[in-house]
């Protein structure tokens, strides 16, 4: 029934309007629900799939993104952290989607390239670079910062280059296993570079690292604004997610469609055809890495930033593992399913798992009795926020054996199953 | 630097070094043989490793609540729960490749290799999980039991403890059983025949899945005993160990050439040694700058430079090129 509402625009329009309002109403009335701000996220998951005229629907997510959400956000901060952490998490996917899902090469080692845009700007943004270089000129004052994020896409895309030059002739899951194995040694580097030469004072990580300003601070004074600044902070960062997360959607759109999109296509089905039809392998697997890693490299110098504390514990084989999650859940090679597949995988770790384990604490703290069992004698090991891995696995398992091509399949693809059946 | 220092850890160095790659070499036989007979990575094979060193340390910890420890005789005891670690091992093993594997056999190649990694993800914190019920701690120590510490001095500098041997002679038997089970039994044969050519070996009326389940209880069956030895030797375990284990077990795979039974031995002892040496070595020669923490970084650069200069390995044959 809801399908049919979506497909025509005037109720979709009048129920996803209503939806949105009444969510945001709902979160503001009770700030701590979390179901409520579940029924908010789900009601723009309505938007995408509602059928209405594309400027109205541009017009409301930009609304819903735009001013909504920083309500919602200003109301609890925890769901602007959530947010942030989603569009984070979503710029990650679409880089690693345009190695994985358009040129279809396993990268397991996605992460490394995060860290180094990370670092990049840890290092300098922090005093750590004067351990370096001697002297007092560090940290670099924020405004560095804005620099920096297209530093983070030239070193990440460099170190991109640097991994994929030696291993691209290697294939399939041989590649796997190299990028696995290039992301362990970046960690175990930033663990153990603090000597001879403190370069990321090992495991201890690099704090305090320098935050951009904000540009309109004196705008803001001049309207006679002062706002509190723990509550302006993370709506400027959310307001730079946005702005980054828009800007590599952008970018892989035009990619996905480019010539050179259409050449990593061609690799992923058939890499021998695709050089027999003259597209240059190694320029394009070049390629394929060196993009990818430059969106994890800006997103790496703006996670630095807003953590204001980095160590290694950050770049696990993990979080590989997690974006790849994220577009396998969402699909592969496609755009919205990488969107998706990251909301869906951060909310999922940051809010409903950790929502189950503050839960399950409170009814072990208030001795409460299920079925004749007293879960104060729950052991004290069980926190449901633990088992990211455990999600994650599944998801893979599953979506590989029973839908390889994701919730929200690329279209291409999606119409070669369907002939392919 | 000093010479003498050099000259006089090598013996022992070199018995640490053969230790860990008979260690590799059990795990490593795992990850080969199932790229012989399916040509692809059993991701989750650190994962059945490391159940096998969590069921060895469960029945010791029962026995020893029991207080049947001190009473039984220790070679049975470890015979037990040597014996129990390769079953529980290798059962999960089949479990695996029926649930998560079989339906994915004609997929394309990425498609089983990530469900691998997700089976591998899942059961790590399936042991985590099953670990934080039942004893509320998933680090788990293996219960000391003292004849097993007791160590042999073989000269002033070198002793070498009782469970090092023993962890060396169960390794030297098992891969000396699988040996003589891959080479000298007709199962033997019929694994090696599908590994072959699938279809070749189904006319010839062997039962093909039947051989690829075999296969996958044989590798995880040695690759339980590699996790009951591990635990034995280092003691200390959890949830996450067997990874960097596994990791480099493959590497050892690779090194020995990937699908080859004896070349997996041969990589797993050599990259024991590599590593052993390399984590003594490198701080001594590089005055301290470059410790032992970068002996991961070493088996990884081992990896990556045999697989550009000579991917068939040490022993292996051409990896053929399938689309």
């Amino acid at each position: 029934m809801i399908k049919e509402i979506l497909d025509r625009p005037v109720p979709a329009t009048v129920l996803v309007v209503a939806l949105l309002l009444v969510t945001t109403w709902g979160v503001t009335y009770s700030p701590r629900s979390i179901v409520l701000f579940m029924m908010f996220q789900g009601s723009i998951l309505l938007l995408y799939f509602a059928r209405m005229p594309t400027p109205l629907k541009a017009g409301l997510t930009i609304l819903t993104l735009g001013v909504l959400m920083p309500i919602l956000g200003t109301i609890n901060a925890y769901y602007m952290e959530i947010a942030i952490q989603v569009g984070i998490f979503v710029a990650l996917a679409l880089g690693l989607n345009i190695v994985v899902g358009l040129a279809g090469l396993l990268d397991l080692g996605y992460v490394a390239f995060f860290a180094v845009g990370a670092y990049s700007w840890a290092i300098f943004g922090s005093p750590q670079a004067n351990l370096i270089f001697g002297g007092s000129h560090f940290p670099l004052s924020g405004w560095w910062f804005f620099v920096f994020l297209f530093v983070g896409v030239a070193v990440a895309a460099g170190a991109g280059i640097l991994l994929g030059l030696p291993v691209l002739r290697l294939h399939g899951d041989y590649l796997a296993l190299v990028t696995l194995g290039f992301g362990e040694v970046i960690r175990v580097l930033a663990n153990n570079l603090d000597k001879p030469i403190n370069f990321t004072n090992g495991p201890k990580g690099i704090t305090p690292i320098n935050r951009p300003p904000i540009f309109f601070a004196p705008l803001l004074q001049w309207l006679g604004i002062d706002p509190d600044p723990n509550v302006i902070y993370p709506l400027y960062l959310y307001g730079l997610v946005l702005l980054i997360v828009g800007a590599t959607v952008l970018a892989n759109r035009r990619l996905e469609d480019s010539h050179i999109g259409r050449a990593w296509e061609a690799i992923r089905e058939d890499q021998t055809a695709a050089q027999a039809m003259g597209v240059p392998l190694v320029r394009m697997k070049l390629l394929a890495f060196a993009c990818g890693a430059s969106f994890a490299g800006t997103v790496g110098v703006l996670f630095s930033a807003k953590q204001i504390f980095i160590n290694p514990e950050s770049f696990t084989f993990m979080e590989s593992i997690g974006v790849l999650a994220m577009i396998i859940l969402g699909g592969m090679g496609s755009i919205p399913g990488a969107i998706l597949g990251a909301a869906v995988v951060t909310i999922l770790n940051l809010q409903i798992l950790k929502g189950l384990s503050l839960w399950l604490n409170e009814l072990r703290n208030a001795g409460t009795v299920i079925f004749g069992y007293n879960l104060t004698n729950l052991p004290t090991q069980l926190e449901p926020a633990k088992y990211e891995r455990m999600i994650f696995g599944l998801i893979l398992v599953l979506m590989m054996i029973f839908r390889p091509q994701g919730i929200l399949p690329a279209k291409r693809r999606h119409r070669e199953l369907e002939e392919e059946r | 630097m000093d010479f003498d220092i050099l000259i006089g850890i090598f013996p022992q160095v070199l018995l640490d070094g053969i230790i860990l790659g008979f260690m590799y070499a059990l795990i490593a036989l795992g990850y080969t043989m199932v790229y012989g007979v399916l040509e692809f990575i059993n991701f989750a094979h650190s994962e059945i490793f490391i159940i096998g060193a969590f069921v060895g340390v469960e029945i010791l910890l029962s026995f020893k609540a029991a207080g049947w420890l001190d009473v039984l005789p220790w070679p049975l005891v470890l015979l037990i729960i040597l014996v129990a670690g390769m079953l529980v091992s290798g059962i999960v093993a089949v479990v695996i490749e029926r649930t998560a594997y079989r339906p994915l056999r004609h997929a394309p190649r990425l498609i089983p290799l990530i469900s691998a990694i997700g089976v591998s993800f899942f059961l790590q914190d399936v042991i985590r999980l099953f670990e934080s019920l039942w004893r509320n701690s998933f680090n788990l120590v293996y219960p000391t039991m003292e004849v097993l510490n007791h160590r042999f001095e073989l000269t002033a500098t070198i002793d070498i403890s009782v469970k090092s041997l023993v962890v060396i002679v169960s390794a030297l038997l098992m891969l000396w059983g699988l040996h003589s089970l891959v080479n000298r039994t007709k199962v033997g044969k019929a694994i090696r025949a599908v590994a072959e050519d699938q279809a070749a070996a189904s006319l010839m009326g062997i039962n093909v899945n039947r051989m690829i389940s075999l296969t996958f209880l044989i590798g995880g069956a040695m690759g339980g005993g590699a996790g009951v030895l591990f635990g034995v030797q280092y003691s200390l375990i959890n949830p996450y160990t067997g990874f960097i284990p596994g990791l480099k077990a493959f590497t050892a795979a690779v090194l020995g050439g990937i699908g080859n039974v004896p070349g997996a031995m041969l990589g797993g002892l050599v990259l024991g040694l590599l590593e052993a040496f390399a984590a003594s070595y490198l701080s001594l020669l590089t005055g301290g700058a470059f410790g032992a923490e970068y002996k991961d970084i070493f088996a990884f650069s081992i990896l990556i430079l045999i697989l550009i200069f000579r991917p068939k390995g040490l022993l292996g044959e051409i990896v053929r090129e399938r689309a």
